[in-house]
């Protein structure tokens, strides 16, 4: 078949003449990508080198990671914290994707806009709002003690209670988006087809419909993962110093007793397993599809 | 056959009245609620007569949102944001459109290497950012200046507007651009008349991303700044840590009132562009 333009040797590697012919696509690819290199990569790159040479050369901080207690009780804190978030929040997240992909267009837009608002309101304004609801004198509190349910105060911030509502508040929307996105992907008769043929609805779910959203599940699950590994905010407001995670463990290091070597070797190997992380979410969904696409 | 397909139309229409359904509505009706009252609740609480955050009771009073308006420097944060953010937007802007073009037309290896270095801000945690940026704005004497954290944050969105533009850029055959240059545009020509109209929405979808990433990032903020730049996150920051200061709920209650109305109106034009592209 004739063409009127001359094909381009578009996915092919880049060779003298095609730079050439493409400098300026070149240029453009390549100013923010130097721009990165030395204003980003540099940083962060001196962070590790920082780990290994501070205060002497040599693996010494990550050996007092591996030994000293008190590092193994916040690296354990965060390990609990975040697989219990994780798991509350796919549980949740699972069915609140689960019914918007059942329900009415109409209702299912009230959903929609409904996860989307919580999720656009900023971090701080939402975990202000949750110590106005938990603590001690907050309007839970008051609402149980009106209503004559309790006589003191229950405490429900400055532990991991707290910790862990807000953690959840914040991940779900993390969780029902791509989620929900699977789900659409999902084709609508398989599971009426398996019931025609014999299958409870339980199990034509079971058999049926889970298997089919398990990836966009691992995706969500790998998701969540990594924004609470690395958290800070909500652990920092609502934990009130009882609860430390290793976010905030690593900014105490830095800014207060200035143990730079422990601070930059911690936040190394953090940026180390949520790389890996991210490594193992790329073979569920698009990596792109992450973050604030709502 | 047809007695079978009848038989799942059937199943399709009865399933969705099914109790299980029921059960499921419920709970995810429950979480939804989870998500959105607790933040509601700093809308009465916003109007509470009393110093301390409290249920307004009887009496209702606006002087939580005088303090916004007052000397407390509420309003030199909200400007220390805008600046921030409007000239982070910009520049991401810029800069990741100019790749997310470029990276669409060579689209080899070595472009794609680079937009996971472009996406990498995206992915890393942001403490790992603030003991980054401490060191390095340190050492170049960035630390607690405006261009300090405009470029942070103009690192933190760049992965926004990469993503976007590139989105609209994807049903895009770069072919398109040889036919213009073909059918005798200049390469300017070819740019402004039909590369532009195709990425605009994305640029417009990106630098929203990119500047709503500016006005809420506070990891690094409260690293890298002190007192020359205060923005808005780093205030509410404070004003949680040092009392509950109920001037924050009358601050969130206007961010929420604005986030409604901003969704409101996308949902709006979002309608419109479909029964445009619709009625072609």
């Amino acid at each position: 078949m004739p063409t009127l333009v001359e094909t381009a040797p578009a996915v092919s590697g880049p060779s003298p003449s095609m730079f050439r012919k493409n400098g300026a696509y070149w240029f453009m690819v390549l100013l923010p990508a130097v721009f990165l290199a030395t204003l980003y990569l540099a940083p962060v790159i001196s962070v590790m080198v920082r780990s290994v040479t501070e205060p002497v050369l040599g693996l010494g901080n990550y050996a007092v990671i591996l030994e000293n207690r008190a590092i193994q009780n916040v690296l354990g804190k965060t390990f609990y914290i975040c697989t219990v978030t994780t798991g509350l929040t796919l549980f949740f997240g699972y069915i609140t994707a689960y019914a918007m992909s059942q329900v009415s267009p109409r209702e299912q837009r009230w959903m929609f806009f409904l996860v989307i608002l919580s999720f656009w309101i900023s971090v701080l304004i939402r975990t202000f709002a949750w110590i106005a609801v938990l603590q001690p004198r907050g309007l839970l509190n008051e609402a149980l003690i009106w209503l004559g349910l309790i006589d003191q105060p229950l405490r429900m911030v400055r532990n991991d209670f707290g910790v862990i509502v807000g953690m959840v508040h914040y991940m779900l929307p993390y969780a029902i988006l791509p989620l929900f996105a699977n789900m659409q992907t999902i084709d609508r008769s398989l599971v009426p087809a398996a019931r025609a043929l014999g299958a409870s609805a339980r199990r034509a779910f079971f058999t049926v419909f889970l298997p089919l959203s398990l990836p966009g599940l691992a995706g969500a699950a790998i998701l969540v993962l990594i924004f609470s590994s690395g958290f800070y905010i909500t652990p920092a407001l609502l934990g009130g110093g009882k609860v430390v995670m290793v976010a905030e463990y690593i900014s105490v290091q830095m800014s207060e007793t200035l143990k730079w070597g422990l601070a930059t070797s911690l936040a190394t190997c953090l940026m180390l397993v949520v790389l890996a992380l991210t490594i193992a979410m790329s073979r569920f969904m698009d990596v792109g599809s992450a973050g604030k696409s709502g | 056959m047809s007695a079978a397909r009848e038989r799942v139309a059937d199943i399709m229409q009865t399933d969705l009245n099914r109790p299980k359904i029921e059960m499921t509505r419920i709970v995810a009706w429950m979480t939804v609620c989870f998500l959105v009252v607790p933040i509601l609740v700093v809308l009465p609480v916003s109007f509470t007569s009393k110093r301390y955050l409290s249920w307004p009771g009887s009496e209702w009073s606006l002087r939580h949102y005088e303090v916004l308006v007052g000397e407390g420097g509420w309003l030199n944060s909200i400007g220390d944001s805008l600046i921030v953010g409007t000239a982070a937007a910009l520049l991401a802007l810029t800069m990741g459109t100019l790749f997310a073009v470029g990276h669409w037309r060579l689209n080899n290896g070595v472009t794609r290497n680079l937009r996971l270095l472009l996406l990498l801000p995206m992915i890393v945690p942001p403490i790992v950012h603030a003991v980054a940026f401490y060191q390095a704005w340190a050492v170049i004497d960035l630390l607690d200046t405006y261009p300090g954290l405009i470029l942070v944050h103009t690192m933190k969105a760049l992965p926004f507007v990469v993503l976007s533009v590139s989105a609209s850029l994807i049903n895009l055959d770069p072919k398109l651009e040889q036919a213009s240059r073909s059918l005798g545009a200049t390469s300017r020509e070819t740019l402004w008349f039909v590369l532009l109209p195709q990425v605009r929405p994305g640029m417009l979808a990106g630098a929203i991303f990119a500047f709503i990433t500016s006005w809420d990032e506070i990891i690094v903020a409260i690293f890298i700044t002190s007192r020359e730049v205060y923005t808005l996150p780093k205030r509410i920051w404070d004003g949680i840590f040092d009392n509950v200061d109920p001037a924050i709920a009358s601050l969130g209650t206007v961010m929420i009132v604005l986030t409604t109305i901003g969704l409101l109106l996308k949902e709006r034009y979002e309608k419109a562009q479909k029964t445009k592209t619709g009625a072609v």
